[in-house]
């Protein structure tokens, strides 16, 4: 009996000390977990709508409420100009070749080659370009250089004073692309000749073309510059066909002027 | 110190300004042109005189259905149904109403009149653009009243040049060798025709076997080759008059005889004694100069549109290759070297491109290369075709393509086929007969 007793105390006694050694847990402290934050996914617009902290709310109020007392006349521009001011950051030499390399590999004749498929004129506006894809995706990079390319051409007194705020590379695409499909290049035209159609436009916030202007206007009726007239009158029609033209629906100021380079050569060349 | 203070806040202030933001379109689309071609108007007395002098009832339809099916054979432009049409023929010359027509999707516009003014057919038509809502062009012209099928390629031809920036191709016509019968007793005339396949005439009987025919560049004489007594001869032959004559009997054989840009000359391969070289007459003298002399066979030479260089084809370097020089033989170049056999180059009258037959792996290829060889393209490949020939613009070349008539691969059809330099627009070109050898004209009227 016992020793029945002794071999139970004993058994109960192995089991006690195999539980306590084997859950760890009860050494350790707890683990720290954060707290959990709740994430709502929106849409990220060009305006931002995240609401002031309450704290700086009560700030902001009281420096506005002081202003209202304070100031008469119109209130500041739009503090949103401001913001994208930082397209204008010039970037080193280097990088700006190493842009247009990648600028030049994506206009590659080769690839054109395929699109030379006879669409009929009505399915025109919808035509879908798969080498436009790359330019479809937002590369910061590659939109600082077209920033740039423009700014090359001021001195450093205006460059100061210019609001450097071109196209996003979304947005130049959308209007290229709307460009593309509009204009019916004419191909009994010279490859090997410089032909550049510089068009100016004059736009109005919903992108209807209010005035147009060839920058080398001389040439359209100068002889021997037969070509440069029936290209300047292709990119006229593509303009008219295209329009109203797919601008961004923010920042009139920016591109209410805006300069279209209608160039053929690479497609001429095929 | 005022002022001073006043230039100072001025040039502190920041003033404001936007850099023109440019836009580089290098890319548009390659689609045809929509273009409403209006049936041309006419007034009662017209059309009755109309049927009484050409047995045509709607002559200002019938032109503008040449007109139609010229834009669309050139690929470049779509013309579209006349059923969707808004405006009547006769308004729409007057003052077209360009809504009507932007909503059909027009971006061109053709109108045009005809009538009989004694005994003359005078024609007018007018190119409008429709977008931009104006004229680009306005011409009038007289003619016989036979003429009415060249009203129609002339009218192409001014609206191509209007809209593409180079000159048509429509008012030409072409000459080729017409064959019937079976392969082993082939029956081989010369025949001429309009570029569409319109107004055919044969120029020989059949009696003698006739080969390679070349228009000259500068009137509407022809060369040919033709065997008489078993033996080639070079005859020139003027289609206006149908007078022929030979060139000059040679001892030898002659082959591909051709004119140079100026008319004046003809440049040919001559064998003698196993070789062949190339040889040039003048037609006014018949002084024959020889261009080239190498032990190898020289053949299928052609001058480029300055006259200042030929290129031919030549085995010197042991395979059929196309070499270029100067018109005097000297500075021989090679100019191909891909993989394959090279032959029948052909300068185009642009002066820019060589075209060719390439035979590689068994097929037959069409192509074009830059005058220095480089920037080769094969434009269309076949079981068997050869021997292209330029529009008189550069644009368009016409070959022959035999092909297969049975399944077997017993038997075979010779057809005359266009294609231009984009290689998508490819074509036959109606012919009553089989048809090899074809050669396009100039432009019949400037």
């Amino acid at each position: 009996m016992n020793r029945n007793i002794i071999i139970s105390t004993g058994f109960h006694f192995v089991i006690i000390m195999i539980t306590t050694l084997s859950l760890p847990f009860l050494l350790k402290t707890p683990i720290d977990l954060p707290p959990i934050i709740s994430v709502e996914l929106i849409q990220i617009s060009d305006k931002t709508s995240i609401p002031f902290a309450p704290k700086a709310k009560k700030i902001i109020e009281k420096i506005k409420k002081e202003k209202a007392e304070r100031v008469v006349s119109e209130q500041a521009p739009p503090k949103k100009i401001k913001k994208e001011k930082p397209d204008a950051v010039p970037l080193p030499n280097e990088k700006i070749e190493k842009v247009k390399k990648i600028k030049e590999k994506k206009q590659n004749p080769e690839k054109i080659e395929t699109e030379i498929k006879q669409v009929s004129e009505f399915e025109k506006k919808e035509l879908f370009d798969p080498n436009n894809i790359a330019a479809l995706i937002d590369k910061s990079k590659e939109n600082f250089t077209e920033t740039n390319k423009t700014t090359n051409k001021v001195t450093q007194s205006q460059d100061r004073n210019i609001e450097h705020s071109g196209l996003s590379l979304n947005e130049e695409d959308a209007l290229k692309a709307q460009i593309f499909g509009c204009w019916s290049i004419p191909l009994g035209l010279p490859y090997n000749e410089n032909l550049l159609v510089r068009i100016k436009l004059q736009l109005k916030p919903d992108g209807t073309v209010v005035k147009f202007e060839i920058l080398d206007h001389a040439r359209m009726n100068s002889p021997g510059q037969g070509f440069y007239k029936v290209l300047a009158e292709s990119a006229l029609r593509a303009i008219r066909l295209c329009q109203p033209l797919r601008v961004p629906t923010t920042g009139y100021e920016r591109w209410k002027d805006l300069q279209l380079n209608f160039d053929a050569r690479e497609m001429l060349e095929g | 110190m005022k002022f001073l203070k006043i230039l100072t806040i001025l040039l502190l202030i920041q003033f404001k300004a936007y850099a023109l933001i440019e836009v580089d379109i290098t890319r548009g689309n390659l689609s045809p042109l929509p273009v409403a071609v209006s049936p041309l108007s006419s007034d009662k007395k017209s059309i009755t005189e109309f049927e009484k002098i050409l047995n045509v009832k709607d002559l200002g339809s019938e032109i503008s259905i040449i007109v139609e099916n010229n834009l669309r054979q050139s690929g470049l432009f779509n013309p579209l149904e006349k059923d969707a049409f808004l405006q009547k023929p006769d308004i729409a010359h007057f003052k077209p109403r360009f809504e009507d027509w932007k909503l059909i999707k027009a971006q061109a516009l053709i109108t045009g009149k005809v009538e009989i003014i004694d005994e003359k057919l005078r024609v007018e038509f007018r190119l409008w653009d429709v977008l931009a809502a104006k004229e680009m062009l306005a011409i009038a012209f007289t003619t016989v009243p036979t003429n009415w099928r060249r009203v129609g390629h002339i009218i192409t031809d001014k609206v191509y040049e209007r809209l593409t920036g180079e000159k048509g191709y429509f008012d030409t016509r072409l000459i080729y060798v017409s064959e019937e019968g079976p392969k082993t007793k082939r029956i081989k005339k010369l025949a001429i025709m309009d570029q569409d396949g319109f107004n055919l005439k044969y120029l020989t009987l059949g009696n003698e076997l006739v080969l390679t025919p070349r228009f000259n560049p500068t009137n509407q004489m022809v060369t040919y080759l033709s065997y008489f007594r078993n033996l080639p001869r070079v005859y020139l032959l003027d289609i206006e008059t149908g007078m022929q004559e030979v060139v000059g009997d040679f001892a030898g054989m002659t082959f591909a005889p051709r004119f140079s840009p100026d008319g004046k000359k003809i440049i040919m391969s001559f064998a003698k004694d196993g070789n062949s070289d190339i040889y040039t007459m003048d037609l006014e003298n018949r002084v024959v100069e020889r261009i080239t002399n190498h032990p190898s066979i020289d053949t299928s030479p052609s001058y480029s549109p300055d006259g200042k260089y030929i290129c031919f084809n030549s085995d010197r370097s042991g395979y059929q290759q196309i070499y270029v020089m100067k018109s005097d033989g000297s500075s021989v170049k090679r100019i191909s070297f891909g993989n394959g056999i090279y032959g029948t180059p052909v300068w185009s009258p642009r002066g820019d491109l060589i075209a060719f037959t390439k035979l590689h792996k068994g097929k037959f290829y069409i192509g074009v290369m830059r005058t220095d060889g480089k920037g080769e393209r094969l434009l269309t490949e076949n079981f068997y075709q050869e021997a292209p020939s330029w529009s008189p613009n550069g644009r368009v070349l016409v070959f022959y393509r035999e092909t297969k008539t049975d399944d077997k691969g017993e038997g075979f059809s010779a057809k005359l086929w266009s294609i231009d330099l984009t290689g998508y627009n490819e074509r036959q070109v109606p012919t009553k007969t089989d048809a090899s050898d074809p050669s396009w004209s100039s432009l019949l009227s400037n």
